[in-house]
């Protein structure tokens, strides 16, 4: 099947993982094969595990999940010599809102994707792999389910795969609408049939994931790099980002510009050459007011402050994060009240529910905003609204609670003549406000 | 309970995925496949499917009070899920839903009286550069607009 593409490629994209996107059949395994396919994995059983992780180190590559933790040295923490069985699990959940690229890298080239568990399963010696993809992607595990199929006719899966020995077999496995189902403790929970509540760490994954089995879990994106930097070399990869943020990666440009869509560029591309060279500038002439850099638990920057590289560590320094690589885009005509009390809506209907601060945090963030938005809020209301995110930062039991807060400070620390324009005017009647209640 | 036979294979498909013992790890995926075919989750696909993977029913219905595509209401035949999360939000995602409310004539969580449509806002769907973007049970439409929508929900109306 040869998907289309959603939007017009740009000439500034560097085409590593998304090469194969907008061929004849490129979801199949003749296309492939034909282009390169699977010869990475060919060269991982040529080199001891030990080997393939140096050479992921040496790339520099950084999880694409959010986080941004090298990949190499994760791998590394799986302790191999363990009885116990390892697991391979892909994080297909991609639920941070601003975020879509995942999904285009499982409709474009499914085998890619099975290609870094592959070499993964190798690393460390894992048999079993599971990919858990959010329930609202089920085209996406016929997809998925098709290229397992074709893997296991030519002998990439199975019990003794191209003859060597190695066993390692694949499955896809449906969420069912949570967004916390992303985190990755709360995503093995839900994988082993349970509420999606997160689970204290350490211990970690690797080394206490899966049925508290050794277990890598990345993210789509960050497999689907794998192949490309076992075939070209890790430093090949490192060499097309900056310092420590190696290779490309897929950016979602969303809101308001002329062509949003989902653009692979090198790590480290200046994010304002993005907005106007990339996607092709703000919307109907307008100016840029601000941006949501990595998806919306990131704090937003001000237009200002997008002069800036778009890498882990330059972002971190502007104050906000790469996150997931969801871009959002806001001109001038955006109303940051209804913007923050959006994000704080999700955050409230998302968390889980397990930890105090978390869930008492959004319903109050979300109730105190809602009521800033609405006019009929205090001025000690706005206050209160920093003093609760002050008091949820790093203090809940997984990071949605830094999900919520941090987006949300920033938004009324940044705009704040925006929020104290809504609030209530002290003449004006108005309804009692505590007699008001969010749905 | 019986099941479809494809429903079937692809219950014994979920389980295998899983070494022996873990069988509850099926249990997500076997909701909500389950819940496709019969429409929604009632207390017989509970009890069912709880007694097959040998989990308390308490336990199963802890799960599906935990996941927002799971449900035991009935939903419409068309279930119209739209987003409003914030990439679609500034495309105009919250006039599209008002829209919504007023063409079919029912607010969110809501079914039409002939059981066709119901209407569902939901969180961000992963189609954020291409929206306003909805779902009309598994199929995604991206780029939306009220007239797009009308002509959607028209085609809809007609579908057999
Ligand atoms: C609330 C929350 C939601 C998350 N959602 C996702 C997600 O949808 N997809 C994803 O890959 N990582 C998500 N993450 C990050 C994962 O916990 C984890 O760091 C990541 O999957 C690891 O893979 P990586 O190292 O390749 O990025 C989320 C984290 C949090 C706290
Ligand atoms: S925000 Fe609507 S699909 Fe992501």
């Amino acid at each position: 099947m040869s998907p289309r593409l959603y939007n017009e490629p740009s000439p500034l994209e560097v085409k590593i993982l998304t090469r194969r996107f907008g061929l004849p059949n490129s979801q199949s395994i003749d296309t492939y094969l034909a282009t390169g396919g699977y010869e990475a994995f060919r060269k991982a059983l040529e080199m001891t595990p030990e080997e393939i992780i140096e050479e992921v180190k040496a790339s520099n590559l950084r999880g694409r999940g959010g986080a941004g933790f090298p990949t190499g040295m994760k791998w590394g923490f799986v302790p191999r010599e363990s009885p116990l069985p390892k697991y391979v699990v892909v994080n297909a959940d991609e639920g941070e809102p601003g975020t879509c690229k995942d999904r285009l890298l499982m409709e474009h080239d499914p085998h890619q994707l099975l290609e870094g568990m592959l070499i993964a399963a190798r690393a460390v010696g894992a048999e079993r792999g599971y990919i858990y993809i959010r329930g609202e992607y089920r085209y996406l595990i016929e997809i998925l389910d098709r290229a397992i199929g074709e893997a296991y006719e030519r002998g990439f899966l199975g019990d003794n795969i191209l003859g060597t020995g190695m066993r390692f077999h694949v499955y896809t496995h449906s969420g069912a609408g949570s967004y916390e189902c992303g985190e990755e403790s709360a995503l093995l929970e839900s994988l082993e049939g349970k509420r999606g509540v997160p689970r204290i760490r350490p211990p970690f994954p690797a080394t206490a994931g899966l049925f508290q089995c050794p277990t890598v879990l990345n993210n789509v994106e960050t497999f689907c790099a794998i192949p490309a930097i076992i075939r070209d070399g890790g430093k090949a990869f490192a060499a097309l980002g900056t310092p420590r943020n190696g290779g490309t990666r897929l950016f979602c440009i969303s809101g308001h510009v002329n062509r949003p869509g989902v653009y692979e560029l090198p790590m480290g591309f200046n994010l304002l050459r993005m907005i106007h060279e990339v996607a092709g500038g703000v919307r109907d002439g307008r100016k840029l007011k601000a941006v949501i850099p990595g998806g919306s638990s990131c704090p937003v920057l001000k237009a200002e402050e997008c002069d800036l590289p778009m890498d882990f560590d330059s972002v971190a320094q502007a104050g906000s994060m790469l996150g997931s690589g969801g871009v959002v885009v806001m001109d001038e005509t955006t109303d940051m009240v209804r913007v923050a009390v959006r994000i704080a809506k999700f955050y409230q209907h998302e968390s889980c529910g397990w930890c105090v601060p978390c869930r008492e945090g959004t319903t109050w963030l979300r109730h105190l905003l809602t009521r800033i938005d609405q006019g009929i809020a205090k001025p000690s209301e706005l206050d209160l609204v920093v003093e609760i995110c002050n008091n949820m930062l790093g203090r809940t039991f997984c990071p949605l609670g830094d999900a919520a807060a941090m987006p949300i400070r920033s938004f009324v620390m940044k705009f704040r003549e925006e929020f104290e324009a809504r609030l209530r005017r002290p003449m004006v009647a108005v309804p009692d406000p505590d007699s008001l209640v969010v749905s | 309970m019986r099941f479809s036979e494809q429903l079937e294979a692809k219950f014994n498909q979920l389980i295998s995925a899983f070494p022996p013992g873990r069988e509850r790890a099926a249990l997500v995926p076997m909701l909500l496949y389950a819940q496709d075919e019969v429409g929604h989750l009632t207390p017989e696909v509970i009890q069912e499917i709880a007694g097959r993977l040998r989990v308390p029913v308490h336990e199963v219905d802890e799960v599906v009070s935990y996941y927002s595509m799971l449900t035991r209401k009935p939903r419409g035949r068309y279930h119209i899920q739209i987003c409003t999360n914030i990439s679609c939000m500034l495309l105009g995602a919250e006039q599209l839903l008002e829209h919504a409310k007023q063409r079919l004539g029912i607010d969110c969580g809501e079914v039409t009286p002939d059981g066709r449509f119901s209407l569902e806002e939901v969180e961000c769907i992963g189609a954020c550069c291409w929206g306003p973007a909805i779902q009309v049970n598994y199929d995604y439409h991206h780029w939306m607009t009220p007239e797009k929508l009308d002509r959607l929900l028209e085609e809809l109306r007609k579908a057999q």
